[in-house]
């Protein structure tokens, strides 16, 4: 029980009124971000985060938490009216959302994805909150080697699992650990890659790179493509869902969540699985199997609830091992080291109320965002018709002041600049940015893990196997790695050749817009 | 000939139908503009395909020849002062709207812009205040 009091602890500090002002702020800027496509709460959480340096960091991670829950609603709310996911998490969403809306169900849609994401968000935070100070327990008494090697899993399947080719995934990840290099060895003070430059001997600030990849390269990315069609938006008046809507919709949020937890809270993390198994299971379990295709509600509400349920469970290995396995996790960890905080297995020992303010902010945010989302949705749609130029100076110019206020060194900005290019460089050949912040992230994290190791071993490479969890581990790397293989080799199973009925949709989509 | 500057709205059917009528009345064609500048994701002036199938279809069935562009990428301002330079084109038909002198100095205004620059005769309507 001594987590519920910790818990009870962190909503007194969360329910103060200016930690709810800072709340409200987050959540009103994520949705915001999250129904602009292009901007994420990734880009948003990277922006604020030199912005944030003189708030106190439980009231900077209530915002970030409601930024983090609110890109969700924010994105769904796209992808139904616009039929443009912002994320691929939210693909799912569109096929059957874009439909309904077209069918004049807009209003229902846009209901059950925001009441799905609240129930999903909701248990997905209890559990949370449930099993996140059990892994950081059980993880302090890991070793060097073991954790290396949860590292590298997620390394792994961050790089190869998700998105849609291994090769781009590790070019983008190698760049990231390349980055990751730069400045002095800690072992041996030796400078590494630092071109001669007295400034890089630091390294290179997480912040600079972040901001620079999500925000200057989408505007540059913007940029070279700006004057476009508009899109057809789908007028949209107050959400809200009849009985029978209600009735179709609860089983798929629960189904959904109980989909999305698991695989989230995974060191591979992803929401673009769960939320594709959950559309399989709500299609074959439908009453209304004829409706799929054409705008079925439970469509629209197991995807959801899994999104966001898979969204909370990637807190799971971010506050009990450190371990950022999607974009915005990955720029809060940034945060935490930005105000001192060790982020790893000790996270919940050092610093109790932090986390669980943060874990209290998560149900509040989520509330906040049910309460706002409802009455709103029309005014969110409105914000589409900004113009970009306005949109992207308002960016650049918050990413150039960002990068200048973390040393106030003019170097930075050139370094912003050319990482930017990187982004824009990205965005144009296809290569996935998340291995590359995870790859800078870890990357240090990594080498230190493998020389101490390697150090107690007595440079035995041997010695990295030594522990039962690491070798685990390794084990379910692999298997991770050849099952693609294996899965081809075997005939193709119905699920499978859905898989390929449901992309070439996709793709045909694409093609389309 | 005339030239249309359409937007999707009551605004641009008002200018539609005066533009019709005056288009019978001088027994000349019609060209019709809808424009976007395609800097927003969304754009409720520039017309969906349905809407600019019904506004053909209300040309067709007034009996008057017509054209229909719809143009991205471009100044609407601009877009419409090019069709006036041709030599043929002897009327701009417009609707106007008010605008806070803010709202004017944030994002300026075409219609004012127009009225200004333009050598030709502008008619400038209203929707009905209905």
């Amino acid at each position: 029980m001594e987590n519920l009091d910790w818990l009870i602890q962190g909503f007194e500090q969360a329910a103060t009124p200016m930690n709810l002002l800072y709340a409200v702020i987050g959540v009103l800027l994520g949705t915001a971000v999250g129904v602009l496509p292009g901007i994420g709460p990734a880009m948003t959480v990277a922006l604020l985060l030199p912005v944030t340096y003189n708030v106190s960091p439980s009231a900077a991670f209530i915002m970030f938490a409601g930024i983090f829950y609110g890109g969700m609603y924010g994105g769904s709310t796209t992808s139904i009216l616009l039929n443009t996911p912002g994320e691929s998490s939210s693909v799912i969403t569109a096929i059957e959302g874009n439909k309904m809306a077209k069918a004049g169900r807009a209003a229902q849609a846009l209901a059950t994805a925001a009441i799905g994401s609240f129930i999903a968000g909701t248990i997905g935070t209890a559990l949370l909150a449930a099993f996140a100070p059990a892994i950081s327990r059980f993880a302090v008494s890991l070793g060097a080697p073991s954790y290396l090697a949860i590292m590298l899993f997620a390394l792994v399947a961050v790089t190869a699992v998700l998105g849609s080719s291994k090769l781009r995934g590790a070019i983008s990840l190698f760049l990231g650990l390349a980055i990751g290099v730069v400045g002095i060895d800690f072992l041996t003070g030796q400078p590494r890659a630092t071109f001669g430059i007295p400034l890089l001997s630091d390294g290179i600030d997480i912040v600079i790179i972040a901001v620079a990849i999500f925000a200057v390269g989408e505007a540059l990315w913007v940029a070279a493509h700006l004057r476009r069609r508009p899109a057809d938006v789908i007028p949209v008046g107050r959400p809200w869902m009849g009985k029978s809507d209600w009735q179709r919709s609860w089983k798929p949020w629960l189904r959904g969540t109980a989909y999305g937890f698991p695989f989230g809270a995974l060191p591979a993390g992803g929401a673009e699985l769960p939320t594709f198994l959950s559309y399989i299971t709500e299609k074959r379990l439908s009453k209304h199997k004829e409706e799929f295709g054409k705008g079925a509600i439970e469509g629209v509400a197991g995807p959801e609830a899994a999104n966001n349920a898979s969204a909370a469970g990637t807190l799971v290995p971010m506050l009990s091992l450190g371990l950022p396995t999607n974009a915005t996790a990955a720029v809060m960890l940034t945060a935490f080291v930005s105000y001192g905080i060790q982020p790893g297995p000790t996270l919940f020992e050092k610093e109790p109320l932090l986390i669980w303010t943060l874990i209290a902010s998560l149900f509040i945010g989520n509330l906040l965002l049910l309460l706002l989302n409802l009455p709103l949705a029309p005014l969110w749609a409105k914000l589409l018709r900004t113009p970009r130029p306005y949109l992207y100076a308002g960016i650049l110019f918050f990413a150039c002041l960002g990068a200048l206020a973390v040393n106030v060194q003019p170097l930075d900005l050139a370094l912003l600049l050319v990482f930017g290019l990187l982004g824009l460089m990205m965005r144009r050949f296809g290569l996935p940015v998340l291995p590359l912040i995870i790859g800078v992230i870890l990357g240090p994290r990594i080498e230190r893990q493998l020389r101490q190791s390697l150090q107690l071993g007595g440079g035995d490479w041997g010695s990295l196997f030594t522990e039962p969890v690491a070798i685990v581990v390794y084990v379910l790397m692999v298997i991770l790695l050849l099952m693609p293989l294996v899965l081809k080799l075997m005939h193709r199973s119905e699920e499978t050749l859905l898989i390929v009925e449901d992309d070439k949709d996709q793709r045909e989509k694409a093609a389309q817009s | 000939m005339i030239v249309i500057g359409y937007s999707a709205d009551a605004f641009g059917r008002a200018a539609l139908e005066h533009g019709i009528a005056e288009a019978k009345l001088r027994g000349t064609t019609l060209l019709v503009i809808n424009s976007t500048s395609g800097e927003a994701y969304v754009d409720p002036r520039f017309a969906r395909s349905d809407e600019v199938h019904d506004v053909e279809r209300h040309l067709q069935e007034c009996g008057v020849e017509f054209e229909l562009i719809q143009p991205v990428g471009v100044d609407t301002a601009v877009e419409l002062l090019k069709a006036m330079d041709r030599d043929d084109a002897e009327l701009l038909v417009i609707g106007i709207r008010h605008r806070s002198p803010v709202g004017k100095l944030l994002l300026g205004s075409v219609s004012q812009h127009l009225l200004l620059e333009c050598p030709k005769p502008i008619l400038a309507v209203k929707p009905d205040e209905r």
